[in-house]
C-alpha cells in the first residue's frame, strides 16, 4: 500500500561520499561484459531497516532484513504489495537512506546512487524529450572518460541487445509498451553497471510481451553477466527468471523464506516444472499472510 | 494548399463584408474608412519609413522587455517550484501579480522613471514575468517523479538535473508559458505605448494614439492590422518550431502539425 502512498524521496545524498564511491570505482568501461577482478556486482544488506513517518501515518516497511546477492546472481523479490520490496530496492539503489543498518556493494557502504547500480523501473522512466538513442545515451554521457564516438557505439550495440537497432531515431510515442521497456534495460545496461535493479518492470505489459521479453532478458543475461535483484509480485515471473526466490511479507516487511530454484535456464514460463515450483511459493506465501493475520 | 485555399478565402470575405458595410453608407467614413483608405495609409506610411521605424522601436522595447521577464520568471519558476520558500514567497507574490492588468503598472512606472524607455520597459517586465513565473513553476512540478529519480541513479544531480531533466521535461508547460508572457509583454507594451509619450522613439502604439487624436481612423484601424500580423508572425517564428519539435517527441496534437 506504501509503495504509491508513502514518499520515497530522501534528503540528497552527500556529494562528498558520492564522488569518493566514484573515485574508488575507476571508469572500467567498456568492451568486456564478463566480470574481470573478484567480487564485482557482490551485495550485502545487513540488517536495514526502514520507517514511513507521513503526517499520522507510521509505516514499518522494513524490519531488520538481511540478505547477501552474490556476484552474478539473479535474484526476485517476491511477496504482496505493501512488503517493502520496492523500498529495498530503492535502499540498494541509494535512492532512499536506511534508518538502521547498512548496504554494501562490492564491500563499499552505498551512500548514494550510483551508476554501478541502476535502476529499471516499472513505468517508463525513459525522457520523452529523447529519441530512443539519446535514452540510452543519457547515462553514458554521464561516464567519464569516453569520448563521444564511443558513446554512440556502445549506445546502438546496446540496442541491438535488445533488437532496437532499427529504432534508433525514433521517438518514444512511436514505440509500443514492450519496446519501451527494451530500451529501458538498453539505457540501463549501457552504462556497463554490476548491479541491475528492476522494479516490477513487466507488470505494465500484456501476456504475450511479457513472456518474450522474459527469454530475451535470460538471454541478454547469458550475454552480459550481472547481478540482478528483480522486485516482482508474479510469482512465475520469479521462478521463471530467478537463481533465486526472496519471500517477503507485510507488514512490516521482512524476509521469511527463500527458495533456489534448480531448473536449467532459459527456462519458459509455461513449463510444469516452472509451475510447480510457483505453486509451492504460492502456498507458501499464501501460509504467511495467513499467520501475520493470526495473532 | 486546401487549407491555405480555404484560409485565403475567409479572409477575402471578411474584407467583402467590410467594404459591404463602407458601402451601404450607414456609417460616416470617419468611423469607418473603407479597406481601401486603409491599405493606402498602410502604402505610404511604409515607403516614407514611419511605419519601419516604429515596428522597429517597439520590437525592440518588446524583446528586450520580454527577455528580462523570462530571465527573471524561468528561475523564479523553477526556485518556487523546488523550495517551500520560495514557493510561500515569490511564488504567492507572482499569482498575485499576474492577475493585475498590466495597465495598472503605468502611473507607478510614471512616476518611478518618469516620461522615459525605463518607464516602458519596467511595464513590459512586469507584464511578462509572473506568467512566465508561473508556467515554468507548473511545468517543474507536474514532471513526474521517476524521471528525476531515473536521473540520480544515472548520476545526474544538482545543475546537471536541472538543465537536462527538469527542464526539458517542463517543456510542454515552458512552451506556453512563454507564449502566455509574449502575449501579456505584447499587451503591456501597446498599453504603455498609448499611455506614456515620449520623445526617445514613436512605437505603434504611439502611432495609434495619435491616429485617435487626429481622428484618423483608417490609421488606427492600420495599425491594428500591423499589430496583428506582428502578433501571428511572431507566433509562427518563435513559438511554432518549438512546438513541433515538442509534438514529434511527445506525440501530442497530432492534426495542428505539419
Amino acid at each position: 500500500m506504501f509503495e504509491t502512498d508513502a514518499p520515497r524521496t530522501d534528503p540528497a545524498p552527500d556529494p562528498d561520499i558520492d564522488t569518493c564511491l566514484a573515485e574508488m570505482h575507476p571508469a572500467d568501461m567498456p568492451e568486456t561484459d564478463i566480470v574481470e577482478e573478484g567480487g564485482e556486482g557482490d551485495l550485502v544488506v545487513d540488517a536495514v531497516s526502514k520507517r514511513f513517518r507521513t503526517g499520522r501515518t507510521d509505516v514499518h516497511a522494513l524490519d531488520n532484513v538481511s540478505l547477501h546477492v552474490r556476484p552474478g546472481e539473479f535474484v526476485c523479490l517476491v511477496g504482496p504489495s505493501g512488503c517493502g520490496k520496492s523500498t529495498l530496492l530503492d535502499i540498494i539503489a541509494g535512492l532512499t537512506r536506511p534508518d538502521q543498518g547498512e548496504v554494501r556493494a562490492d564491500e563499499l557502504v552505498v551512500a548514494g546512487p550510483h551508476r554501478h547500480r541502476l535502476v529499471m523501473f516499472q513505468e517508463a522512466a525513459l525522457f520523452p524529450w529523447l529519441n530512443t538513442l539519446g535514452n540510452v545515451m543519457f547515462g553514458l554521457k554521464l561516464v567519464r572518460g569516453l569520448t563521444r564516438q564511443q558513446r554512440v557505439e556502445i549506445a546502438r550495440s546496446h540496442l541491438r541487445l535488445v533488437g532496437l537497432e532499427k529504432f534508433a531515431r525514433a521517438n518514444l510515442h512511436e514505440l509500443s509498451g514492450g519496446m519501451r521497456q527494451r530500451v529501458a534495460l538498453a539505457r540501463a545496461l549501457a552504462p556497463d553497471p554490476r548491479v541491475l535493479l528492476m522494479d516490477e518492470p513487466f507488470s505494465a505489459l500484456d501476456a504475450m510481451t511479457r513472456e518474450q521479453l522474459y527469454l530475451d532478458l535470460q538471454r541478454i543475461r547469458e550475454q552480459r553477466r550481472k547481478t540482478i535483484v528483480l522486485v516482482t509480485h508474479n510469482v512465475r515471473e520469479a521462478v521463471c527468471l530467478a537463481d533465486r526466490v526472496i519471500l517477503m511479507s507485510s507488514p512490516p516487511g521482512r524476509i521469511r523464506d527463500e527458495f533456489t530454484i534448480s531448473l536449467p535456464q532459459p527456462r519458459d514460463i509455461n513449463t510444469a516444472e516452472v509451475a510447480s515450483y510457483a505453486s509451492r511459493i504460492t502456498t507458501a506465501l499464501r501460509n504467511y499472510a495467513d499467520s501475520d493475520l493470526a495473532p | 494548399m486546401r487549407r491555405f485555399i480555404i484560409a485565403t478565402l475567409f479572409f477575402v470575405a471578411l474584407l467583402g463584408a467590410w467594404q459591404a458595410m463602407v458601402l451601404s453608407g450607414r456609417w460616416s467614413p470617419v468611423l469607418l474608412p473603407s479597406p481601401a483608405a486603409v491599405g493606402e495609409y498602410l502604402w505610404t506610411a511604409l515607403w516614407d519609413g514611419t511605419l519601419i521605424e516604429a515596428i522597429e522601436v517597439t520590437m525592440r522595447r518588446l524583446l528586450v522587455g520580454y527577455a528580462i521577464g523570462i530571465a527573471l520568471g524561468l528561475p523564479l519558476g523553477l526556485l518556487s517550484s523546488r523550495f517551500t520558500f520560495f514557493e510561500d514567497t515569490v511564488g504567492v507574490l507572482a499569482l498575485g501579480l499576474q492577475t493585475l492588468p498590466s495597465v495598472c503598472w503605468i502611473p507607478l512606472a510614471l512616476l518611478w522613471f518618469g516620461q522615459s524607455e525605463g518607464a516602458m520597459l519596467f511595464v513590459v517586465v512586469m507584464g511578462s514575468a509572473w506568467s512566465v513565473a508561473i508556467a515554468t513553476d507548473t511545468g517543474a512540478r507536474t514532471i513526474p517523479p521517476v524521471f528525476a529519480r531515473a536521473a540520480r541513479t544515472m548520476g545526474s544531480e544538482g545543475f546537471h538535473q536541472w538543465t537536462r531533466v527538469i527542464l526539458p521535461a517542463s517543456l510542454p508547460y515552458l512552451i506556453s508559458g512563454m507564449k502566455q508572457g509574449w502575449a501579456f509583454a505584447w499587451r503591456s507594451l501597446m498599453a504603455a505605448e498609448i499611455f506614456v509619450t515620449i520623445l526617445t522613439g514613436f512605437g505603434l502604439g504611439q502611432l495609434l494614439h495619435y491616429g485617435r487624436e487626429l481622428n484618423a481612423m483608417e490609421q488606427v484601424i492600420a495599425i491594428m492590422v500591423v499589430i496583428v500580423a506582428i502578433g501571428l508572425l511572431a507566433d509562427k517564428a518563435l513559438f511554432a518550431p518549438w512546438e513541433r519539435f515538442l509534438h514529434r517527441r511527445w506525440g501530442t496534437g497530432g492534426t495542428a502539425a505539419t
